[in-house]
């Protein structure tokens, strides 16, 4: 146990605070997609340069090119978090990873470097109405027709759809084999004609989620990433960057601190919400289990930057993480009152009616990469060793 | 930055559980609380050749010299299989008092024989968590008299570190008090009830119009109890998975039912982070002093609901099997309801994380 940092990273971590005090400036807003106007590209682009996003993707698909150092990554994370600084991205950390390790070289050149640059955004068409939690069951056909695949069907849960330039895709291409190996990967443009995106409305009254509908929508064949009918694999691939990026604790710890602030600075009948011993003990509550997920994270850090597998440990994150991040709005709500009902916009909103808007999108996250459900069938199955449950297989047809 | 055990920790952690499973097996913790017995010498001594009992006593002083994270591994270890041998306040609790607050003369008499398990020292500061108002120490010159409840390892010691009123520290002679064993549902480890009425008593120095050697105590025993759950809660979740796996109904494992499967993942995703806190608790005694004692009140409070929640539901897995005497799953289980008692219950130690971090 030494949670010192060695005297090289500490090096790092003061070049990482020298580069965004002189530059912070340049940056962004600190949320947003894609590049808007060039600030946002320009920003990209000095980041790339330094080292602080696209940090080990190879030069010649745009990145640093430096050696995996996830420390590295992690006090990079850390330093710009702290510093309210929009961070850099490795274009998408779903797709990229995907690419580099089972693209063709054509492949790589047309899609990594504009992705990365910020220039090309995407969007993940994998769940449908039929097919949700049971992804392999997926229906949307693509069939081949001279040079292209034809693509038919519909996908639902779409995020960030209506504002993609390209969409990576999971279809059935045969049909007759077993759903797992009948599948395969393609990627595409959302300009390609056939193809309608419709916004769907959530319970924040935002539409962050699409369904969006294929009609005889023509794709190129070589726009395949992996062999046709190996798309499962493939896509269990991009699943698994995806799944390390929920439940997040340095998400909770940040998220927690709001919460104390704002109970040390709202009043009911002159007393700090704090000073109510009731709501009091559900803050601590909360904190231990926060503190529980923080040093759980430090833990899967050693692990991964001893090249272990963490096993348990990272399993539990995303299951434990986001239904802390749901007690802990819920927890804000609870300790306003009435004032916790407030939403959109108005002169006594607090925290410009955040608490109530990620309570919600909390659920959706809950649910969203794997519901609760799924992930508990993963940790009895894959880390404790519990038998699946039997199978009843249906035709697709 | 290094979050894990050294290849030193994990050698004393297979030394010590190595020892303890074969060597403490279900029947002879049975065989133990029959009799009454909460200290068996035979697994005692083989616990102080390991090292055990002088964990954090100095080379110098016959101990091996560690820290509080292998102290916890140890605890941990008693914990996962009910170990009916005393160790929390004689082996952590008391040497944290005489090494801060004992003098050199104090130390020497009594520290070596702490080590080498020769001497039992029991600890009597419950009142300085909670105190009900017949109870409580008061200092009269050098004698001591009044009253000391749930003094933990109280029965089997051969001398008893208490607090007076004023949070000074003293030892004295077990044979000078009337001692009076406290039943309890967790029949592996003793607490007294001890009456003082002018008994001669010897003050540790340090402790004079000085909280803070108490409040060192307080701090190690409760990472101490957290880690005896965090062994306890380990061995019930075990348990239930085997017994998952092994069980069949309706043609099938039971593990194969998404409702058994998911209490078993629930109970997992919950206990495995304890782990983890349980590590930066007592690591933090140390090598973080600021955080020493909210980072003992989290894990001393999270432990105990975490516990609680393992308990229950590994209990259920087992289904009216693990209700009987039968499987003995009930040793761990109130070995669990023990530990979250004692040192404070879990909302009163988490008052006090909210007094440690300046909120009230």
């Amino acid at each position: 146990m030494d949670l010192a940092y060695s005297p090289e990273y500490e090096q790092y971590r003061m070049e990482v605070r020298q580069f965004l005090d002189a530059n912070r400036d340049q940056s962004p807003p600190p949320y947003g997609r894609g590049n808007g106007d060039g600030k946002a590209r320009d920003w990209q682009k000095l980041l790339i340069e330094n080292g602080y996003a696209a940090r080990t993707i190879p030069k010649e698909y745009g990145g640093f090119g430096g050696e995996p150092d996830i420390l590295k990554s992690h006090i990079i994370a850390q330093e710009f978090a702290s510093a309210g600084v929009r961070p850099g991205h490795s274009g998408d950390n779903r797709l990229v990873p995907t690419v580099l390790e089972l693209g063709t070289e054509d492949q790589k050149q047309w899609l990594v470097p504009p992705t990365v640059r910020g220039d090309m955004i995407w969007c993940q068409g994998y769940s449908e109405p039929g097919s949700g939690s049971d992804l392999a069951s997926l229906s949307t056909r693509a069939i081949v027709d001279g040079d292209d695949f034809v693509i038919n069907g519909q996908k639902i849960w779409t995020s960030g759809a209506q504002h993609a330039d390209m969409i990576f895709c999971l279809v059935r291409t045969e049909p007759d084999a077993p759903k797992h190996q009948g599948i395969s990967y393609l990627v595409f443009s959302m300009d390609t004609p056939g193809i309608e995106v419709r916004p769907l409305v959530t319970m924040t009254g935002e539409a962050t989620f699409n369904e969006v509908f294929f009609t005889d929508v023509r794709v190129p064949k070589h726009q395949i990433i992996g062999n046709r009918g190996e798309g499962w694999f493939v896509a269990n691939n991009t699943l698994k960057h995806e799944r390390e990026g929920l439940g997040d604790p340095n998400q909770a710890e940040n998220r927690f601190r709001e919460i104390v602030d704002l109970m040390q600075r709202e009043t009911m009948d002159s007393n700090r919400l704090i000073d109510n011993p009731t709501y009091r003990d559900r803050l601590l509550s909360l904190q231990g289990r926060m503190l529980a997920m923080k040093f759980n994270g430090m833990r899967v850090l050693t692990s991964q930057i001893k090249e272990e597998e963490p096993g348990l440990p990272r399993w539990i994150i995303k299951l434990q993480g986001c239904e802390l991040n749901h007690q802990m709005a819920a927890m804000a709500i609870d300790s306003m009152g009435e004032l916790g009902i407030l939403y959109d916009d108005g002169p006594y909103l607090r925290d410009q009616g955040r608490w109530q808007q990620r309570y919600m999108m909390d659920l959706g996250l809950i649910i969203g990469g794997g519901t609760a459900q799924i992930q508990k069938n993963m940790i009895g199955e894959r880390a404790l060793g519990l038998p699946k449950e039997p199978k009843f297989e249906k035709p697709l047809n | 930055m290094d979050f894990a055990l050294t290849e030193e920790q994990l050698m004393l952690q297979e030394s010590i559980g190595g020892y303890l499973r074969s060597a403490c097996p279900l029947d002879s913790v049975r065989e133990a609380t029959e009799v009454g017995t909460t200290h068996v010498p035979k697994i005692a001594a083989g616990l102080a050749e390991l090292g055990a009992a002088g964990i954090l006593i100095p080379e110098e002083l016959g101990g091996v010299g560690m820290g509080f994270l292998e102290a916890a591994l140890i605890s941990e270890a008693l914990g996962s299989v009910i170990a009916p041998v005393s160790f929390v306040a004689s082996s952590v609790m008391a040497p944290v008092a005489l090494l801060g607050a004992g003098s050199q003369d104090q130390r020497e008499r009594w520290l070596p024989r702490v080590a080498s398990g020769e001497v039992l020292i029991g600890v009597g500061i419950s009142e300085h968590i909670g105190r009900r108002e017949t109870d409580g120490i008061f200092a009269d010159d050098d004698t001591l008299t009044g009253k000391a409840m749930f003094v933990l390892d109280g029965m089997d010691a051969d001398t008893l570190l208490v607090a007076d009123n004023e949070a000074q520290l003293y030892l004295v002679q077990a044979s000078d008090v009337t001692r009076n064993k406290l039943k309890t549902i967790d029949r592996t480890r003793s607490v007294a009830e001890i009456v003082l009425d002018q008994t001669s008593a010897e003050i540790l120095p340090g402790s004079v119009n000085n909280r803070k050697h108490l409040n060192d105590m307080v701090n190690a025993g409760r990472v101490m109890l957290a880690a005896d759950t965090l062994g306890a809660a380990g061995t019930m979740l075990e348990q239930a998975i085997e017994y998952a796996k092994e069980r069949r109904q309706f043609n099938r494992v039971i593990g194969s039912f998404q409702a058994v499967k998911h209490m078993c993942s629930e109970m997992a995703a919950d206990l495995e982070p304890c782990r983890s806190l349980v590590w930066y608790a007592a690591h933090a005694i140390r090598a973080i002093p600021d955080e020493a004692t909210l980072m003992a009140c989290h894990a001393k409070a999270h432990l105990a609901e975490t516990g609680r929640f393992v308990a229950r539901k590994a209990t259920e897995v087992h289904g009216g099997m693990g209700f009987t005497d039968l499987l003995g799953l009930h040793y761990w289980f109130k070995r669990i309801g023990f530990d979250r008692q004692l040192l404070g219950a879990p909302e009163v130690v988490r008052e006090e994380a909210a007094v440690a971090q300046g909120w009230i």
